[in-house]
């Protein structure tokens, strides 16, 4: 049994340095993630205030409207949808690149859900704290952004990165636009073998690592945001 | 009014974990059920491997995105693949089943007894051949190259540095992989991969000669080259060692060439130019 596991990995990934398609692919999915994180939180955190300061003060009543329709598109669609309607027919007579185009498709995505997700952290927080804002003389976005916000974040961490595992994973769909993810690395070896086993279980186990090590960061994080708590 | 936050902030968490916890709950219950319908499915087709010597089902599973060889049409799949394997089935006396699943996994379907056999316009090469058993060639193909018109790719040695759309798995994929600097672009279907040229995403496509034709006549401003990337033959693929399913569809294919039935049905899927 060993021996023929030593030899299917021989051939899963030694053999015409088949091992540069899964390195080459989680670099691509690395890059991806990272980018549309950044686009979801700025996307999520503008959406949230928008749609916050409508409920509570009822103004910006237009950008609300918006933000409800960008919403309800996003999530109300599956994201390879989305994907493939940004790679073909958005991005048909320009090629801004394949990973390019990922990034944006997933980070405006991403947004939709991150949006939702301050948006529950912002009202969780108490009105007293936005009265108490407002009588010490802060501004409604001062008292947004030193009073609210920070107390909000707190609250919606273990959410957030449970936003950001499943948008790693739904990344492992960006082979529909023929761009070379982990997945699809793992997919290519799969069809030059025609050894199933070898490359969808290295795939997976290098999906679970990068979630644990980011998991094991968060923590951290969580522990060191409720330092001020004691 | 600590307590308050407290409590909300408590409220929101528990919400959270909940909702988490019901997602992940109710996904693993369908990863359950599915690996189950799968063991289910594999034991079913196992027995109906073992039937098969007295007549039953046949499993075919193919990539039916792959005209004029096999694509959907009026909810059945068919082509000339699907009707050979329908013909090969009326000559054994036995049912036809066909699936449609990826190319690249095809081979692993049969090779896991998930499919009796697979016809997916498959061409014969060494590696395949490691993996499972080939039938008899049924037909003659050939790897092409589709360029926009206009494209100063006139012959296969120009795909030197280009971008070159495939797709993964297929045999045009294999050998694209050793054009000197290739940026080779691997697309789910075919089909996408034509897309991407039309909207000058990638320089040109390597792929099968009759889906290719089938391509360029539904997109206006494409051209398949004069000169084939590859010469190949296509041939049917059962599990490595089932030589008792092999010998049987050999049989058939032999008659239905010697009846010119096979002939028939390439001729009414590919008019002659």
């Amino acid at each position: 049994m060993w021996e023929k596991l030593r030899d299917d990995f021989y051939q899963n990934f030694i053999v015409d340095d088949r091992w540069k398609y899964i390195v080459d692919g989680l670099q691509n999915t690395l890059k991806i993630t990272f980018f549309a994180v950044l686009i979801g939180i700025l996307l999520g955190f503008v959406v949230a205030i928008i749609r916050s300061t409508y409920e509570n003060t009822g103004k910006l009543k237009i950008l609300n409207a918006i933000c409800s329709v960008y919403l309800t598109v996003i999530r109300g669609t599956p994201v390879v949808v989305q994907l493939m309607i940004m790679y073909f027919i958005i991005f048909a007579f320009h090629d801004p690149g394949q990973i390019f185009t990922a990034i944006l498709a997933f980070g405006i995505n991403s947004g939709a859900y991150v949006a939702e997700i301050f948006r529950s952290g912002i009202s969780s927080i108490e009105r007293g704290q936005f009265e108490a804002g407002r009588s010490l003389g802060f501004n409604y976005a001062q008292t947004m952004l030193f009073i609210i916000m920070p107390q909000a974040f707190k609250n919606v961490v273990p959410t957030l990165a449970n936003e950001f595992i499943v948008l790693l994973k739904e990344t492992s769909v960006a082979g529909y636009i023929g761009l070379q993810d982990l997945t699809k690395g793992g997919d290519i070896i799969k069809s030059r073998t025609y050894n199933a086993f070898m490359p969808l279980i290295s795939v997976a186990i290098i999906y679970l690592i990068m979630v644990m090590v980011f998991s094991y960061l968060v923590t951290l994080l969580e522990r060191r945001l409720h330092k001020s708590e004691h | 009014m600590k307590k308050n936050v407290i409590l909300i902030a408590a409220a929101v968490c528990m919400a959270a974990a909940l909702t988490a916890c019901g997602g992940s709950g109710t996904k693993t219950e369908t990863t359950a059920k599915a690996s189950e319908k799968a063991g289910a499915e594999s034991s079913a087709t196992e027995t109906k491997a073992g039937e098969s010597a007295t007549g039953g089902k046949l499993v075919m599973v193919t990539n039916a995105e792959f005209p004029p060889y096999e694509f959907h049409e009026k909810n059945e799949i068919v082509g000339i693949d699907a009707e050979i394997a329908k013909a090969i089935a009326d000559k054994l006396g036995m049912e036809i089943e066909i699936q449609d699943m990826a190319f690249d996994s095809l081979i692993p379907a049969v090779q896991t007894g998930k499919a009796d056999f697979t016809a997916a316009g498959m061409t014969i090469n060494e590696d395949r051949k490691k993996n499972v058993d080939f039938t008899d060639t049924y037909a003659k193909a050939a790897q092409v190259i589709i360029v926009k018109e206009g494209s100063d790719i006139v012959e296969p040695d120009n795909l030197e540095g280009k971008k070159i759309g495939v797709q993964t798995g297929t045999t045009g994929d294999i050998y694209a992989a050793d054009i000197k600097d290739g940026d080779i672009k691997r697309y789910n279907k075919g089909m996408d991969a034509v897309m991407a040229l039309t909207q000058d995403k990638i320089d040109a496509v390597v792929i099968d000669r009759e889906p290719a034709k089938v391509f360029v006549k539904n997109n206006a401003g494409l051209k398949v080259l004069d000169k084939a990337f590859t010469e190949e033959e296509y041939a049917i693929a059962v599990k490595k060692g089932n030589t008792e399913l092999l010998e049987k569809l050999n049989g058939a294919i032999k008659d239905l060439k010697d009846s010119g039935e096979l002939q028939k049905i390439v001729d009414k899927y590919i008019t002659a130019e």
